[in-house]
Formats: structure tokens, C-alpha cells, sequence
């Protein structure tokens, strides 16, 4: 580990002066996002249960959005992708990123598919 | 297993002496794998958004299921699973500060650091561990129809749920459990009897009139179905078993699936920790003989980091899709 560290977080809104104290910044922030998501989850509020965008509520898309935000700076400050080359940054990033919305795409629509079936296409299932 | 220090500028291009990527072979490998086990990983979680969006409308509600704290009685959801997640999070810090140390040959600071993380996943492994002997346990009880489904019961009065030990009759039975002791013939496999016959659960139930079924049936308000007494009594009439806790084939919590995919993830990501916490305790042995002290660089300490980090990176998307949406 020749290269040093790069220690802008938030890109470069926050700086840190060693990458000990990046660490601690990012554990920080890290468990600030958990501690919302729980609240979010222990809360409900009505406005997020009930209300939907491309057939998922409010609330599950926050989660979801959230949960993407730790694992970048999972990737990023504790496995250190900031400070490996993009080349490989992007080999390892977008590989998965790419064929896991095409295994999800795929798996939900025919999910979806499945349940008309049972809904429409059966006298009864749910007895 | 030197090949992480290859200082041969001079080499030509095509005879290895050029690395694009800028990682060490050692490094490389172990992002491969993970790049792979996240593909696992992602296949587990894709299938249990299948069977979930496949059964919509009648999902158990994870809130209602994950509620027990250890050491603390009453209903709190989540608060066990966040607390796993801190520790995940918090030994994952100590892993990189031990990768810090490293870089900077500080010895004594790496041991201190593993000797931490070790802790933090021996915690976490702990912790899953209680958490597959409350679910496989169970808190409620419930009831079996013909078709698979699983009938719930509610208190009318409290509107909380009702444990099949709060109205059960108590009527003898004829049938026993088949014990080694009573008969050459024992083959011992078979399960063992629930706490009350499906029919001391039906005339308890039947006599206590303050009692309801609860359905699996999500309503618009994203709550459980309640039937009114009279459609409790119809209802009942399907019941074929008493389902106590939960197994591979029948759980009391709702569809089956649920269970299997919850034993089968995070089944695979606790094997993961335990894993990873044996290999840390090999790697922080090898700091305290020195190992990488004479080899000159801690690079197997970031190596095993990373699959450190990647298990938090999975448990992070595990917490989200099986405990909070």
C-alpha cells in the first residue's frame, strides 16, 4: 500500500485529516442510516405505507435506497475501493450491479405472473 | 505464497511484469470470490423476492414474527436484529482499523484490533444462534387447514394474540408419544407430539367465545385478516394440525416458504461468519508468531478484511429484505 488515502467523504463535502478518523466518521454515519431505518420501521408512518411508486410503497423504496447507500460506503471506506483503481472499482461494481437487476427484472415479473394464476386462474387455493 | 511482492519493474509487459489493476494476485482472488458470492447471495435474495411477490397478498409480517429481545419479556421488533446489525458494523471498523495498523507495521495494534473483531463476530454468531432457537421454538402456536394455510388466534378483548395455552381444553387423549423404552419396534423418527391434540384446541376454542382467528390474508391496511366469531367457527372446522414453532416443512408464523428462506439466508451468511471468524482467529495467531512481520507487509490482514467487510456488506441486505420490507 505505497498510494495513500483518499479521505473526502460525501464527494469531498467532508474531509478527515487521517483515515483512522475517516473510519470513525463513516461507523458515524453508517449507524445513523440503521437508526433510521428501524425508526422507519418501528414508526410506519401512514403517508409511506400507503402510498405507492412502480407498484412498491413509499417506505420499502426508502429502505431500499438506504440500504444502497451502506453498502457504498461499506464498499468504499472499509473495503477500500475509493483508493483501488477505477478500472477495477468498475470491474467489481458493475458486473453484479448489471446481472443482479436482470436476475431481479426477470424473477419478479414472472413472480407477479404467478400470482394471477393463483389469483384468477384457480377456483380456490387459500383454504 | 510471496506472490504479492513482485517489486520486478524491468519485467516486460507480456512476461507479467505489468498489473492494470494495480492489485496483488492474493487480492485479486479474493475479490473474485467475493464478487461470486455475491452472485450467490443475490440468487438467494432474488428467489425470496419470487416466493414473496408469488404470495403477496398472504406474507407473514416479519415485525410480528422477530419480537424477542433476550433477557427482556414483551413485544420488541427489531430491536435484537439492529442491535446485530451495530455489531456487524462496529467489528467490521475494529477490521479496518487493523488493516490501518498494518500499514503502518504497528504489531501490537493488529492483535488488539482481530482480538476485537474476533469478538464482534463470536457476538453476532451468538446472536443468530438465539435467534434460530426462539423462531424454531416459537411463541403462539397455531393451526393447520387442509390446503397449508395457518390459522392464528387473537384475543377479541385484548386484541393480542392468543397462545394455543390460553384456551386449550384439557381433554385425555388416547395417543402417546412412541418412547425407545416401551417397544423393540422404534425407529425413532417419528416427531415428536404437539403440547395440545388438535382437539383440545378445537373444543377450547369452541368454548371460549372471546377468542378469533386471524388469517394470513393481508387486508389494504397491511394487517392480518380478523374473522368475526361466527367465520372463526366456520373456519376452524379445516383445521387438520397443531403447528407449534417452526421447521423445514410446516411453520406457525404463515407460509412455508417464509421459514425455508430464513433458515436457508440467513443460515448461509451465519456459516459465512462463522467462517470468517475462524479464519480471522488463523490470521491473528500468524500476527502474534510474527508471521507477517518478517514477511514484511500485513497484506493477509486487508485480504481477509475484505471478506470481513463483505459479509457485513450481505448481512446489511439480508436485515433490509427479511426484517424491514
Amino acid at each position: 500500500m505505497a498510494h495513500g488515502h483518499k479521505l473526502a467523504i460525501f464527494r469531498g463535502l467532508l474531509k478527515f485529516k487521517s483515515n483512522t478518523q475517516k473510519i470513525w466518521g463513516v461507523l458515524i454515519f453508517l449507524s445513523l442510516v440503521t437508526a433510521v431505518e428501524v425508526a422507519l420501521g418501528i414508526a410506519k408512518p401512514y403517508f409511506l405505507t400507503h402510498n405507492y411508486f412502480i407498484g412498491m410503497k413509499l417506505l420499502n423504496w426508502i429502505f431500499i435506497i438506504l440500504t444502497l447507500v451502506k453498502a457504498y460506503y461499506i464498499a468504499w471506506d472499509f473495503m477500500h475501493l475509493r483508493d483501488e483503481k477505477s478500472s477495477l472499482r468498475r470491474a467489481i461494481v458493475w458486473t453484479p450491479i448489471f446481472l443482479v437487476c436482470y436476475l431481479i427484472f426477470i424473477l419478479l415479473f414472472e413472480a407477479d405472473y404467478i400470482y394471477t394464476v393463483y389469483k384468477d386462474g384457480f377456483v380456490k387455493w387459500n383454504f | 505464497m510471496d506472490t504479492s511482492v513482485t517489486p520486478a519493474a524491468e519485467e516486460n509487459v507480456w512476461g507479467g511484469g505489468n498489473k492494470p489493476l494495480g492489485a496483488s494476485y492474493g487480492k485479486m482472488m479474493m475479490w473474485f470470490f467475493i464478487v461470486s458470492d455475491a452472485l450467490t447471495f443475490s440468487g438467494f435474495l432474488a428467489a425470496y423476492g419470487f416466493s414473496r411477490f408469488k404470495f403477496i397478498e398472504t406474507w407473514p409480517i416479519a415485525d410480528e414474527v422477530f419480537t424477542h429481545v433476550p433477557f427482556f419479556h414483551g413485544n420488541y421488533p427489531m430491536y435484537y436484529v439492529a442491535f446485530m446489525t451495530f455489531i456487524l458494523i462496529m467489528s467490521s471498523v475494529t477490521m479496518v482499523l487493523a488493516v490501518d495498523a498494518g500499514h503502518h507495521m504497528k504489531k501490537s495494534k493488529v492483535v488488539l484490533y482481530m482480538f476485537l473483531t474476533i469478538i464482534g463476530g463470536a457476538i453476532f454468531v451468538g446472536s443468530q444462534a438465539w435467534e434460530w432457537a426462539t423462531f424454531i421454538k416459537g411463541d403462539y402456536g397455531a393451526l393447520e387447514t387442509k390446503g397449508g394455510r395457518i390459522l392464528q388466534f387473537v384475543n377479541a378483548e385484548t386484541g393480542e394474540r392468543a397462545a394455543l395455552g390460553d384456551f386449550a381444553a384439557s381433554i385425555p387423549d388416547v395417543r402417546q408419544e412412541h418412547l425407545e423404552q416401551n417397544g423393540v419396534w422404534y425407529y425413532g423418527d417419528e416427531s415428536s407430539l404437539p403440547t395440545y391434540s388438535l382437539n383440545e384446541v378445537v373444543e377450547g376454542f369452541k368454548s371460549n367465545p372471546n377468542i378469533l382467528i386471524r388469517t394470513e390474508t393481508l387486508t389494504d391496511d397491511h394487517q392480518k385478516t380478523m374473522l368475526t366469531r361466527e367465520e372463526s367457527l366456520e373456519r376452524i372446522e379445516d383445521a387438520v394440525l397443531v403447528v407449534e414453532g417452526a421447521n423445514l416443512v410446516r411453520n406457525e408464523y404463515g407460509s412455508r416458504l417464509f421459514a425455508d428462506f430464513f433458515f436457508f439466508i440467513t443460515g448461509f451468511h451465519g456459516f459465512h461468519v462463522f467462517s470468517g471468524v475462524v479464519i480471522n482467529i488463523i490470521i491473528f495467531f500468524n500476527i502474534i508468531l510474527g508471521t507477517y512481520e518478517r514477511r514484511g507487509h500485513y497484506e493477509m490482514v486487508e485480504k481477509v478484511g475484505l471478506y470481513w467487510h463483505f459479509v457485513d456488506l450481505v448481512w446489511v441486505f439480508v436485515f433490509t429484505f427479511f426484517y424491514l420490507v
